[in-house]
């Protein structure tokens, strides 16, 4: 069970919103750089933000670049979840990689400052300040096994290689 | 069953009789990483516990993005990617060398293999046949370690492109054209297959141009066949032995077909501050223009920097516009120089960076003021991507650029050619 509040943001949030190009040279210093995560778009998040909080946001969340830094700030600044309408490709896979779940679902009725249980089990997510539920998309196997072993690492560390059923 | 490029390409390299939908686990190919993704790659290497890199000849650190370093900080990130490459036998392209996809498009990517990087421009290895597709940079780790990684089987996108340009129309106005009309989640996932009598005819410059930017649209990866003009390329690059034909099935399945008449397109342009923010360059004559940038893995290769010094001999910068040049490889370079084209550029005015990713990122070479307008021929445009979120990018071909640097203005290259 994931228990936060939400920071709403919009559509085709990039990963140059996330961590723009100028702290490029922080990649190295993870705690450095997630001071500055998505620093152009939601200032407030940074100084806000509680552990276990959510994103939730719009279309296309994360296009852009392969940078896995961008949900590795989102996580080190303690988001539990990023919920949207859709994502981008290379931001879903890293996410998943690092730990972070990234839930597809109809975000339109969720707004900031909500009060959201996600039951990860179930694939449910139920806004408590409006009481209304919903269920969000399906992974595909392999990341639900990633996801469950907290991520790439230590799925690859506990498997010794991908164990897919083709 | 007939197949399409990706079904094909996925199945030599899994072992398995791959159909969009179906999860794969591939033999990598070529496996690399640049000097932002880098770091962080050889570090969930060592924290895999792995000490042996699968191919070491076929996995590459690139030192493209901040080149040469403008910060103590990245300076030891370069100094801890050069000793990894030299402790696990990989592949250093060091400072200077070039941006890593138009090196890899040199010298490693291909046709039928499959190519990651932990870069999302790595979709520019599809115009030689590679499927190539971006991942970050733990996918990247375990790709190096393993020799493998999973993939979702694409569904396809066709593109047919029939018809002739007009003059003062490239490749870099159909894709751009062709995100905006996709938008930049219009292939989420997906291959694109590009095909078409035009497609046929166009040299690598311009497939590359074309697939690099594939993934502004959302796809995985933008394939070409490998045909006769592949061959003459790798032949080039002295690599024609690795040269092999490879065609989608007659029959494949396509998710949907786009059909685009070269012939009826118009200089485009991407407005702040987003790609598939087009429209055609005619709607934004006179915009001011404090910087233009030439070069990146979309628009540094040999044939740009020839229109663009086509354009620029015997004309000069505008006074009020600072015109920056970076080859994409130290290839690039040579050849420009044997060729007379720096010399027009810099008497134009330019100031020439070393090959690199220069100023496309934000990192060094051409960050922007607030308030200030840049015209680049490279694929992103985002808020805050050259540096400065207080700034405006718009995106166009190297004739478009050229021409605007001297109005110092958005210019149709039409009205010089
Ligand atoms: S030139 Fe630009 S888009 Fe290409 S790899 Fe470098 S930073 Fe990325």
């Amino acid at each position: 069970m994931l228990k936060g509040r939400v920071f709403k943001l919009g559509d085709d949030i990039s990963t140059d919103h996330i961590i723009p190009g100028r702290f490029f040279h922080l990649r190295s210093n993870v705690p450095e750089l997630a001071r500055h995560t998505l620093e152009d778009v939601a200032p407030n998040l940074v100084l806000d933000v509680k552990q276990g909080d959510f994103i939730v946001a719009g279309r296309n969340f994360g296009l852009g670049s392969s940078r896995e830094h961008a949900p590795l700030v989102i996580k080190t600044v303690g988001i539990g979840a990023v919920l949207v309408e859709s994502v981008a490709r290379i931001f879903f896979r890293n996410a998943i990689n690092i730990g972070l779940p990234v839930l597809i679902c109809d975000t339109e009725n969720i707004d900031a400052e909500d009060e959201l249980i996600i039951d990860m089990a179930k694939g449910t997510i139920e806004d408590v300040t409006k009481g209304f539920h919903l269920e969000f998309n399906k992974f595909p196997g392999v990341m639900i096994e990633i996801l469950g072993e907290g991520g790439l690492l230590p799925y690859i560390k506990k498997h010794g290689d991908f164990v897919v059923s083709v | 069953m007939a197949k399409t490029l990706a079904e094909k390409i996925l199945s030599e390299n899994s072992g398995t009789d791959a159909r969009a939908g179906e999860i794969v686990v591939a033999r990598v190919g070529l496996a690399f990483a640049q000097d932002g993704t880098g770091p962080l790659t050889v570090r969930q290497f060592e924290a895999g516990g792995f000490t042996h890199l699968s191919n070491p000849e076929r996995t590459i650190l690139f030192l493209d993005h901040a080149a040469p370093s403008p910060k103590r900080e990245l300076s030891n990130d370069h100094v801890l990617l050069r000793s990894f490459a030299r402790e696990k036998g990989a592949v250093l392209s060091d400072i200077g060398d070039g941006v890593c996809h138009q090196i890899v498009a040199e010298s490693f990517a291909i046709p039928g293999q499959v190519v990651v990087g932990a870069d999302s421009h790595t979709v520019t290895g599809g115009a030689v046949g590679a499927f190539a597709t971006g991942m970050g940079s733990t996918d990247i780790a375990i790709a190096m370690a393993l020799g493998k990684t999973w993939l979702l089987v694409p569904e396809t996108v066709k593109i047919i492109i029939e018809g002739s340009f007009v003059k003062g129309v490239y490749a870099k106005d159909l894709i751009l054209h062709l995100i905006g009309e996709l938008d930049a989640d219009g292939a989420t996932y997906d291959a694109l297959e590009f095909s078409g009598s035009t497609v046929r005819q166009m040299n690598m410059s311009e497939r590359f141009t074309i697939a690099n930017m594939a993934v502004e649209t959302g796809a995985k990866v933008g394939l070409f066949a490998s045909d006769g003009v592949t061959r003459e390329y790798l032949d080039a690059c002295g690599r024609g032995e690795e040269y092999c034909p490879l065609q989608p099935d007659e029959g494949a399945v396509y998710k949907r077909c786009i059909k685009i008449d070269a012939g009826s397109l118009a200089p485009t342009i991407s407005k702040p501050h987003t790609v598939d923010n087009t429209a055609p360059v005619t709607d934004l004559i006179g915009t001011k223009i404090d910087q233009v940038f030439i070069g990146t893995c979309t628009n540094g290769r040999l044939d740009d920097l020839a229109i663009v010094a086509g354009i620029l001999k015997d004309n000069k910068r505008h006074p009020d516009t600072r015109l920056i040049v970076a080859p994409a490889s130290k290839g690039v370079f040579q050849d420009a120089m044997d060729e007379g084209y720096i010399q027009v550029l810099v008497r134009a005015g330019a100031a020439i960076m070393p090959p690199g990713c220069a100023a496309c990122v934000g990192v060094h070479q051409g960050v922007l003021a607030d308030g200030e307008t840049c015209l680049s021929t490279a694929n992103r445009n985002f808020k805050g991507r050259m540096g400065n979120p207080n700034s405006f990018i718009y995106l166009g071909s190297p004739a478009t650029a050229a021409v605007s640097a001297i109005k110092g203005e958005i210019t149709d290259p039409r009205d010089f050619l």
